[in-house]
This record gives structure tokens, C-alpha cells and sequence, in this order.
């Protein structure tokens, strides 16, 4: 029995601490230094930060290298599925131009219409130009959605800027390098976005729910919501430009659930916007 | 000429499992060409237990802890996660390779899954309550499953490819 102890004693002392010729490290001198670097991270220590901005900069380049055989087969897989696809979608487009046109009308006389109201109630929303910027890095990992975009603090990049794809909101910056920086997706569990939900009006929250789609919480206790609802971003909280479109309430996915209405999966340029609220 | 092709083959030969790893973080190859769901595994995890079983001198201990630093800049983890998660998955590869007298794939793919699930655990533990980040448990449980049963393959592939040159 005791031997039985021993030799387990030794078998583990071996793993930890014996370290062949070509080895520099012991693997118990690289755990202790990982949990001392998990500590600092978790404190926010400066040293860190600036050893994380150093590496990510060299790091996200390569990895967009690295990543690119494999986005190239992504393209090409998507490229044939669409062309075999294009008549049906050709069909379908007509029909929604037709509706667009009509709408359009309506867009424009709403459009000035809600200038005027703000000018009468005092709010001054300034939003930038927008910064295009490529997407560098567009891989989901387990526990974070987020892209990797090729623009940094170098063009003016701010953390909490909004990111869009042909006007529909799909992230935030929340993370600024010198040249480049990272912007967590809709999807991603972490992300919490105050919306509204059109018609009805109905003030919620939208989540992430680890997928392509998002989730509504937070809200009212017995919502009336069409299955083609549409969820715009309300504004509170600053964070973000009242009404900006995200996504459509497809309750065939889950109950409450939000489809996006940008591919998430498929970003390759996005604009990034600041957005400053003025009120009175 | 000839001689210099040789020298060129076995030095990549050499590297490869090094090559593989470094290219593996970078990429966070989770294999999810064409949206096929919830195939993903973690390539690296296969790599590191691999060659810390079979040959340890193949890939440093600091080259690993390494892998692990870029892995977090890549994903955007709190720095020093993955590398404690990786080192985990040596310690467990260190110690099977100390009590093992005869090897045997079916032994060392019970141990291999007994040291995904712990690093698994420890990683989703330090990221959930450390650092409050919400995770998704089911998609975790899908890649421990991939994970585990592409080692067969993996091994397969690396035991071929080692009397060659590594």
C-alpha cells in the first residue's frame, strides 16, 4: 500500500519537476508563472496590458495569414452554394425591389418628419462618418464571438464604438491596439444590447445566445410579438444610436428569438461609428 | 542538391508537430468548414498530449506555454489561460508516460479524456468566475466528444509519420 503511495509520489514528482536535456523549463515553473500571469490579468496590471497590446499586434496579422487557406475555402463553398442558387434568389429579389420601392416613399417623409421632432425636443445625436475597416479575423471560438478588424487607434478607434454591416449593427469595439482591434459580435454570450421591438414598441434586451441568433430577456412579462417583428437598438444607456436595425423575432428558432439580419459568420468589411448623444 | 531536399525534408519533418501546433493556435482550427454545426475539436489539445507522451524533447515546455499566450491573444482570453490549461494537459501526458511500462492507445485515450475534461473544467471555472464570462456548456461538451475521438485518428497519423523523421 505504501509502495503504491510512493510510486505515485514519484510518478508525479517526475512530471513536475524533472526536465529532460533539451528542455529550459519545469513544468512547475511554467504553471506557477501562468497562474501569476492569470492573477495580473485579473487585476488589470498595466505590465500586461502593455504585454498583450505588443503581441496582438503581431499576433493578429499572422493568425489572419495563418487563417486564410481556410477562409479561402469557406469563400469558394459559399461561391458555388450561391450560384447554384441565384435564379431562385433572382426571382425572390424582384418581388422584395418591388416592396422596397413602395417603402422608400414612406422612409423619406418619416425620415424628415423625425428631424424635425428632434430639433423640437432638443436632441442632438452627432454620428461620425464611419471608419471602414476589414475584417482581419472572423474566427467564433468557444467561450468568445468576436472579429478582428484592421483598424486600431492609430485611425481613431475608440473602445465602445458600434460596428455595422450595410447599416445593420453586428458589434462592438472592445478592444484597441495601435493599428488594429477587436469587436465582440451580437451573438456572443457577453453581449447585452437595449432595444426596441417594432410595432408595439416594447422596450427589452437583446443577448447573445452563443449561436447565429440573439435572444430577447429582460422583458415585459407577456409580450404581442409578430413572428416578423423587427428589433432596432432603443438607445438607452448611450451606448448606442436609436434605431438601428438588427435583426428580425423568428420564433421558429427558439421562443423569442432574434435573426440577425447580417450573416455574422460571413463579415468581411464593417464600418465602425462613434455615436454622441447631446441632450438637453 | 539531392542532399539538400533531404536536410530541407527532415528539418520540416522535425518541426512538424512545432509547425502544427503554431499553425493550429493561430487558426484556432475548430474545423467548421461549410457550417457543419457543432463539429469543432481543439487540435492543439491532441498535439500536446501526443508529443508530451510519446516524445517530449519534440516540443518544448516554453514553446508550449508559448502557443498558449498566442491562443489567448487570438481568441481574446485573459492572458496566461490557456497556457495553465496546456501545461495541465502535459502534467497529465508526464505522468502516464512515468507508470507506463507497455503503451497502449486505449490507456492513453482514457487518460487523454480524463485530462480534456479536467482542462476543460479549469478553463470554463477560471473564465467563468474569474473573469465573468458567460460560456456556452453544450458546445464545450460537443468539442470534449470530437476532441476525443479524433485522438484515434490523430494518434494513428502521428505514430505513422514518426518512424519517417520525427
Amino acid at each position: 500500500m505504501a509502495s503504491g503511495r510512493d510510486d505515485f509520489i514519484i510518478a508525479v514528482r517526475s512530471a513536475f519537476l524533472k526536465k529532460s536535456n533539451k528542455q529550459q523549463f519545469s513544468l512547475l515553473a511554467l504553471i506557477i508563472f501562468s497562474i501569476i500571469l492569470i492573477f495580473l490579468s485579473n487585476l488589470n496590471f498595466v505590465g500586461i496590458k502593455y504585454l498583450k497590446t505588443g503581441i496582438n499586434e503581431a499576433t493578429y496579422r499572422i493568425s489572419a495569414l495563418v487563417s486564410y487557406p481556410e477562409k479561402k475555402i469557406n469563400d469558394t463553398i459559399i461561391f458555388f452554394s450561391d450560384y447554384f442558387n441565384a435564379y431562385k434568389e433572382n426571382q425572390n429579389l424582384k418581388i422584395k425591389i418591388d416592396k422596397l420601392n413602395n417603402n422608400n416613399l414612406n422612409y423619406i417623409y418619416l425620415e424628415n418628419e423625425n428631424k424635425r421632432l428632434k430639433e423640437i425636443v432638443g436632441e442632438n445625436t452627432s454620428i461620425s462618418e464611419g471608419i471602414i475597416s476589414r475584417v482581419l479575423i472572423d474566427k467564433d471560438g468557444k467561450f468568445l464571438k468576436s472579429i478582428i478588424l484592421n483598424k486600431g487607434s492609430k485611425d481613431g478607434i475608440k473602445i465602445g464604438m458600434v460596428v455595422l454591416e450595410k447599416n445593420y449593427l453586428v458589434g462592438q469595439i472592445i478592444e484597441v491596439n495601435y493599428t488594429t482591434s477587436r469587436a465582440i459580435l451580437i451573438s456572443d454570450l457577453n453581449s447585452n444590447i437595449p432595444v426596441v421591438i417594432e410595432p408595439g414598441s416594447f422596450q427589452s434586451i437583446l443577448s447573445g445566445s452563443g449561436k447565429d441568433y440573439g435572444l430577447i430577456k429582460y422583458s415585459k412579462k407577456e409580450l404581442n410579438l409578430d413572428d416578423n417583428s423587427i428589433v432596432y437598438t432603443s438607445g438607452s444607456g448611450g451606448n448606442f444610436r436609436a434605431g438601428v436595425p438588427i435583426g428580425k423575432i423568428n420564433d421558429q428558432i427558439e421562443n423569442l428569438a432574434v435573426q440577425f439580419f447580417s450573416d455574422l459568420s460571413q463579415l468581411s468589411y464593417v464600418k465602425i461609428q462613434s455615436i454622441e448623444v447631446k441632450g438637453d | 542538391m539531392v542532399q539538400k531536399k533531404i536536410n530541407l525534408k527532415n528539418k520540416v519533418l522535425k518541426y512538424f508537430p512545432l509547425i502544427l501546433l503554431y499553425f493550429s493556435v493561430l487558426n484556432e482550427f475548430d474545423f467548421d468548414v461549410a457550417n457543419i454545426g457543432l463539429l469543432s475539436f481543439n487540435l492543439p489539445f491532441i498535439i500536446i498530449f501526443y508529443w508530451s507522451l510519446k516524445d517530449p524533447d519534440q516540443i518544448g515546455n516554453g514553446l508550449i506555454f508559448f502557443s498558449g499566450i498566442l491562443n489567448d491573444v487570438t481568441l481574446g482570453y485573459p492572458i496566461g489561460v490557456s497556457s495553465f490549461i496546456y501545461l495541465t494537459i502535459i502534467a497529465f501526458a508526464s505522468y502516464l508516460r512515468n507508470i507506463t511500462l507497455r503503451p497502449n492507445i486505449y490507456k492513453d485515450s482514457l487518460v487523454f479524456l480524463v485530462a480534456i475534461l479536467f482542462a476543460n473544467s479549469v478553463n470554463s471555472l477560471i473564465l467563468s468566475f474569474v473573469f465573468s464570462i458567460e460560456i456556452n456548456y453544450f458546445e464545450i461538451i460537443a468539442n470534449i466528444t470530437f476532441t476525443f475521438l479524433l485522438y484515434f485518428l490523430f494518434a494513428r497519423i502521428f505514430n505513422y509519420l514518426k518512424p519517417i523523421g520525427l
